[in-house]
């Protein structure tokens, strides 16, 4: 299909997605509600967070129609995202435990609040 | 998918990989979609790389913050008049900006059927809701900043890194909303007036505002599980 005619697509496709959006948001909000921890509450955060914005990306925003040539200009420069957040986090890590070595653990106490 | 694909000025393209070697090669057009369209593309691109160094950011200050981080789901929390609702008033302005994003895919079918009235009146819901959600970020930073004392410098519940990237990622986030619904408002209007007819009935505008607008839901998806969630 060539997207210089314009992209025309059924409506019914949008609605189930845009359903499915409000499902799936439901579903990372109860994440919360129901105070998951730990790995679980994590695994979960991520995988619906992936699945929206692939909905958003792939059909709101017609990714899917589109010529490999544009999804890989795209799509495929947010990988070095992935490097620089495996940097930073080492980094992070290091600069907490020589805060831990140097200053000690942390001894803050919760200030009152004043309204 | 076929082996190839056809454009409107009947070139035959070979589509997959072949495809991606025929479209880059040298001295032709690249993208066979309307430049305005590529160019949106790549502004949301660089917008990403924005976004993504203040969510990386905020990663590396909450891992190496000595102080206990500020628990999202109580600091967010609201009562009406009953036990707090953790998160509430965020889940709401996130149904609202997933509605804006559904008026808005729906703007832009609207917009390829030529359909100048009924393209006006769902970018105008969107850009209502767009603004909706700005009203509920003001609230909700005046409750913070008033109500709670956080400051980009510190705050009582933890720590003091809290306050920078809450008001760095959120404020920056409005004001891709703000400036979503200004751009929003100018096509719409210029759909209803004729504008588009003038220069021969081409409504991919509103294709390509609907990339910014889906672009701005998509952000919020990554902050609200990162930094409201986590």
């Amino acid at each position: 299909m060539a997207s210089s005619e314009g992209q025309q697509h059924p409506l019914t496709i949008y609605f189930w997605i845009w359903g499915l959006l409000f499902v799936v948001s439901g579903f990372s909000y109860m994440v919360d509600y129901l105070q998951l921890q730990g790995a679980l509450r994590w695994t979960l955060i991520i995988v619906f967070m992936f699945v929206k914005a692939g909905f958003i990306v792939g059909i709101f925003m017609h990714m899917t129609w589109e010529r490999m040539a544009l999804k890989a200009a795209i799509l495929l420069p947010p990988i070095a995202i992935l490097i620089f957040i495996a940097l930073m986090s080492i980094e992070a890590d290091y600069t907490f435990l020589t805060r831990i070595e140097f200053f000690g653990e942390s001894d803050f106490v919760v200030e009152p609040v004043h309204h | 998918m076929s082996e190839a694909a056809m454009t409107s000025t009947g070139e035959v393209l070979p589509n997959g990989l072949k495809g991606v070697v025929e479209d880059f090669s040298a001295d032709k057009q690249a993208f066979h979609v309307p430049w305005g369209k590529a160019m949106m593309w790549i502004f949301l691109l660089s917008d990403t790389f924005i976004f993504s160094c203040f969510l990386i950011s905020y990663m590396t200050v909450r891992i190496s913050a000595t102080d206990p981080w500020p628990i999202p789901s109580e600091v967010f929390a609201l009562s009406f008049g009953g036990d707090p609702i953790p998160l509430v008033l965020i889940a709401i302005m996130t149904f609202i900006l997933i509605t804006s994003s559904g008026t808005m895919a729906l703007a832009v079918n609207m917009g390829y059927r030529k359909n100048r009235k009924l393209t006006f009146w769902l970018m105008i819901a969107t850009a209502l809701l767009g603004a909706s959600f700005v009203g509920m970020q003001a609230f909700e930073w005046t409750k913070l900043i008033v109500d709670e004392g956080v400051r980009p410098w510190g705050n009582p519940m933890g720590a003091a890194q809290f306050g920078s990237s809450f008001f760095m990622i959120t404020g920056f986030h409005g004001l891709h909303v703000s400036a979503g619904v200004i751009y929003l408002l100018v096509v719409a209007f210029r759909v209803k007036n004729g504008f588009y007819e003038r220069r021969g009935g081409n409504y991919e505008i509103v294709e390509i505002v609907g990339l910014y607008w889906h672009f701005v839901d998509l952000v919020w998806v990554f902050i609200f599980a990162f930094f409201y969630l986590w």
